[in-house]
């Protein structure tokens, strides 16, 4: 049992960032000054200490070499731990899948059930023999094959997962067991009220043929239809060294890391003719015209599921900074407005929360707590309420410099790790931004202003524009949510 | 319920070092596809307060930043019967504010350091921690001895209440509305028998929860909430004298607990196999099977955790081969070794794919069990199991929060919290024989069986149907 969820502090640099590196020294000074002030003797001490200056946030630095056939390399050292990292992001992800819902992912998973002349048993029991770790995945923008192991065996383990990205054997039975269990996948997800919650929202956020309106992972009336062929197919589409961009940090210096990277993918050939890349969907995805409801039935909930949203905004927005520190006040923290109202104040629910989603096309905005069933309704008028509150009321100052500090020093340990760093470093590809440029960012973040969060909210969300979505037992909370007035009220199914 | 309280006074004097002195033997490796051997040794310090307060210390000047994670010797198996989840209640309660840090100070000055904080609670341990930029180092300290000294004149019943109606919801979401979540509430009282202090799930009943009082709570806090029943772990960019210098200045004042007695039961052994099948929302049925097992560090405890490795712990593991990529009757199985303070117990978990029964999936996973029985794990299954799962451990010493947890982890277990080594050589040291016995010795004998169907499917035939259950 924990306390909370989780609620995970924004990371600029990604979405699970990444390593300050250290400055100490006056640090240590402040805090032996300090204890050096306070007798060791005292009975008990009354008063909350006062800090020292707070540790710079310090980005990692980030070596960038071309290799000749193409690859991009970024290499980031941190020899604390003798762990090694590599990430080889290829450009296009499930952009190239056309008109076939999830046809990326499986592919993408597919590369895991065997290659290089290996059964997907076998190539486990040989990444697990070296103690390694190699995963495949896709996401709207690219697909990403990494590696992670002890430095003394990222050698051989390169070499697997260069058969995993080069030589994937993508045979008809693995494929159609995958497949199969990704149907079953679909089949229990409906059994998760919060897996529903999230499938009804963007559905009905984002319009049919927007990237967002489906998962990454395609529904089953799509992926039912795939085979090898189409998996094939797709990722012949995708493998270009042109586009691939090979980050490697942890226990390791360029020299090494080209070295390693040059032997097992340095014989990966540009196709003669490149295929084409189209760009990222951008299907125009207004806010609703006006607040509406949706409701799924789950009879005998004991909680109701509440999602609500609507489009929010790019990360390449200018306004990034202020909707990150807006949102840490209204929704992205412990302390933030919404968790102590439905949780501490009133009791309603373990966690609220809000956030929004970020990628290069404008991803959601996101409020959503679990609520005792009885409390549907009254949860749902305390979302809108403090909806209306940030974008009327300015937030207070001690607001303002908590969510700065709670961003800003938060991101001190998101760059800790080699993995953390590697996340960090393949968001700034993904964003076209890199570390130096998520640093401004950091330091933006310092200099707003009451006024410029209140704008973020006024600007970026609309209370009278959302969908709201509710999964429980609508027997008992439907009145209820009708007397509120959101909007209409409709009942789907899923 | 009341419990003795004696709140003697013990002045502060000079802290007591007891360094901790490292043993670190380069074992000599053979074999291909070892791993080449390496020692590892994380540098820790204990040191013990007059009154009891164990602090280790583990510097890493890495990044500047610093954890300090706390770990009360206390947990569900502390509770009695009737105040189930009481101690999981207290947790969330260590946040309702202390005499000189009102709630919500806790959360609020943490935040506005850049820090953020969380805890948990387990059948025998109860940990708190901190984590944020390093400057903040004194107020994280100070807010913990605030509370672990002060937090009796501010606790009152309203507190209580809100904590209680926020830990219903947190039952609410992991139990009542999550899809096979019943299975938590039956699991205990299979395998452990009335009265075991494992007997009862962590997060505890809704009736108990609703029946906790605020003199539970206070008498809990007397009993358990002690600095000698306490250990706190700094780890991150700090020295270890200016460390000390301010636990001792923020916690020295506080007095001693009465002592604590934790129960000491034998590990149960089932008789015969108990079963129940419980109906709930869900779409394919699942089985689980729990046998009991050896407590942590028992000399078992490894081979039964290698042994879940090779059933379940890869795509070529027995369990996963057959049930998943053979049979395909499977969408997911896993295995684990639970390994607790009072007694352990292993569980196998599977998910039918449709169209598939559990008497299928039940009679496969008995005849791999069968097999690994007879014949014992491969050499090569060995060195996977041993390769994996020891860098899996060495994943564990990258973070300041992962080191801070096992060196607590390691001290209240073995009393060593450098036990990094230990554990490597304890896996190094397991052999195919050892896992062959255990799987024998424990997993081939009487278990508990719970199986979860769609509602309406407790008849079907083959699926034992001793009690029928619906959420």
């Amino acid at each position: 049992m924990i306390r909370h969820p989780e609620q995970l502090a924004p990371s600029l640099a990604s979405g699970s960032a990444a390593a300050g590196r250290l400055m100490s020294t006056d640090v240590i000074v402040a805090i032996l000054l300090l204890a050096a002030s306070i007798s060791p003797l005292a009975a008990q001490v009354t008063t909350a200490p006062t800090l020292g200056p707070a540790p710079t946030l310090v980005l990692p630095a980030v070596e960038r070499a071309v290799l000749p056939n193409g690859i991009t390399l970024l290499v980031s050292r941190n020899a604390e731990v003798p762990i090694v990292e590599g990430r080889l992001i290829i450009d296009g992800g499930a952009r190239l899948q056309g008109v076939a819902p999830g046809l990326a992912s499986l592919a993408a998973g597919a590369l895991m059930e065997g290659a290089g002349g290996r059964t997907g048993v076998q190539l486990a029991e040989e990444i697990d023999l070296l103690g390694a770790r190699i995963g495949a995945g896709a996401s709207w923008e690219n697909f990403t094959v990494s590696v992670r192991a002890p430095k003394r065996t990222i050698d051989p383990a390169l070499s697997l997962m260069a058969d995993v990205a080069l030589r994937p054997n993508f045979a008809s039975a693995d494929v159609k067991r995958l497949r199969d269990l990704r149907l079953v996948g679909f089949l229990t997800a409906r059994d998760r009220p919060g897996s529903v919650a999230s499938k009804v929202f963007y559905r009905n956020v984002f319009p049919a043929g927007h990237p967002f309106h489906g998962e990454i992972v395609g529904d089953s009336a799509s992926v039912a239809t795939f085979d090898s062929a189409a998996v094939r197919r797709l990722w012949s589409s995708a493998i270009d060294p042109h586009r691939a961009t090979f980050i490697v940090t942890g226990d390791v210096t360029l020299a090494e890391a080209r070295a390693w990277v040059t032997k097992h993918f340095g014989n990966w050939i540009a196709p003669v003719h490149p295929p084409t890349k189209p760009a990222i969907a951008t299907i125009a995805a207004p806010p609703h015209p006006s607040t509406r409801v949706v409701l799924v039935d789950k009879p005998g909930a004991a909680q109701s599921v509440i999602w609500i949203g609507a489009p929010g905004a790019s990360r390449t927005s200018p306004d990034y900074p202020a909707i990150e520190l807006m949102n840490t006040i209204l929704g992205g923290s412990f302390s933030s407005r919404l968790n102590d109202f439905l949780r501490e104040q009133l009791g309603y629910t373990y966690g609220a929360n809000s956030r929004f989603e970020w990628s290069p096309v404008p991803g959601a905005f996101i409020a959503s707590a679990q609520v005792r069933t009885n409390v549907t309704d009254s949860s749902l008028a305390v979302f809108f309420r403090e909806f209306k509150r940030i974008q009327t009321e300015p937030i207070t100052a001690t607001e303002l410099e908590r969510g700065k500090a709670y961003i800003v020093l938060g991101a001190l340990d998101n760059y800790e790790t080699a993995g953390q760093v590697a996340g960090a470093i393949s968001s700034s590809v993904m964003f076209g931004r890199p570390l130096a440029a998520i640093s401004r960012e950091y330091a933006k973040i310092e200099l707003l202003t009451t006024a410029e969060v209140q704008r973020a909210a006024d600007d970026y969300f609309d209370p009278a524009r959302m969908t709201v979505v509710v999964v429980g037992d609508l027997a008992k909370i439907r009145a209820g949510i009708e007397k509120l007035n959101l909007g209409p009220v409709e009942v789907q199914t899923y | 319920m009341t419990r003795p309280s004696t709140l003697d006074h013990y002045g502060v004097s000079t802290l007591i070092r007891s360094p901790w002195r490292l043993a670190g033997a380069l074992l000599a490796l053979g074999g291909l596809s070892r791993l080449p051997a390496q020692v590892v040794h994380v540098p820790v310090t204990v040191d013990t307060l007059p009154n009891g307060l164990r602090v280790l210390i583990h510097e890493d000047q890495s990044s500047p930043i610093v954890t300090v994670n706390t770990w009360f010797d206390v947990g569900s198996a502390n509770e009695i019967p009737g105040r189930t989840g009481l101690a999981h209640l207290f947790e969330h309660l260590m946040f309702m504010g202390s005499q000189h840090a009102p709630y919500p100070q806790f959360d609020r000055l943490l935040e506005a350091a850049g820090a953020n904080n969380n805890a948990s609670t387990a059948n025998d341990r109860t940990d708190y921690f901190e984590a944020g930029p390093v400057h903040a180092l004194p107020l994280m300290l100070w807010l913990d001895a605030d509370r672990m000294g002060w937090f009796l004149p501010v606790m009152d019943a309203k507190k209580v209440d809100a904590q209680r109606d926020i830990v219903k919801n947190e039952r609410r979401e992991s139990v009542e509305n999550q899809p096979y979540g019943l299975v938590e509430d039956y699991e205990p009282g299979m395998l452990f028998p009335p009265g075991h202090p494992y007997s009862w799930p962590v997060i505890g009943s809704m009736a108990d929860l609703s029946a906790a009082s605020l003199e539970d709570v206070r008498d809990f806090f007397r009993h358990y909430y002690a600095p000698d029943n306490a250990v706190i772990a700094v780890v991150g960019a700090v020295r270890r004298d200016s460390v000390l210098k301010l636990i001792s200045t923020y916690f020295g004042a506080i007095p001693r607990g009465p002592g604590v007695t934790h129960p000491t039961p034998s590990q149960p052994r089932l008789a015969a196999d108990t079963m129940v099948t419980l109906e709930d929302r869900v779409q394919v049925p699942q089985l689980t099977y729990d046998f009991e097992s050896v407590r942590a560090w028992a000399p078992d405890d490894e081979a039964l955790k290698v042994a879940s490795y090779i059933l379940t712990g890869a795509k070529n593991s027995r369990l996963t081969q057959r049930l998943v990529y053979v049979d395909q009757s499977a969408s997911q199985v896993s295995a684990f070794a639970n390994d607790e303070h009072l007694a352990g117990y292993f569980e196998i978990l599977t998910r039918a794919r449709p169209g598939h029964g559990l008497p299928e999936l039940q009679a496969a996973i008995d005849a791999e069990l069968q097999r690994l029985a007879k014949d014992g794990p491969t050499e090569r299954e060995m060195q996977q199991a041993r390769n994996s799962m020891e860098s899996r451990i060495l994943g564990g010493m990258e973070t300041i929060q992962g080191k801070a947890n096992r060196l607590n982890q390691y001290y209240i277990e073995t009393g060593n919290p450098d036990g990094f080594q230990k554990d490597i050589d304890r896996l190094r040291a397991v052999t195919a024989t050892d896992v062959q016995r255990v799987v024998r010795q424990y997993l081939l004998g009487p278990r508990a069986i719970i199986s979860v169907v769609p509602i309406g499917k407790a008849a079907t035939p083959g699926v034992a149907a001793q009690r029928r259950v619906v959420p």
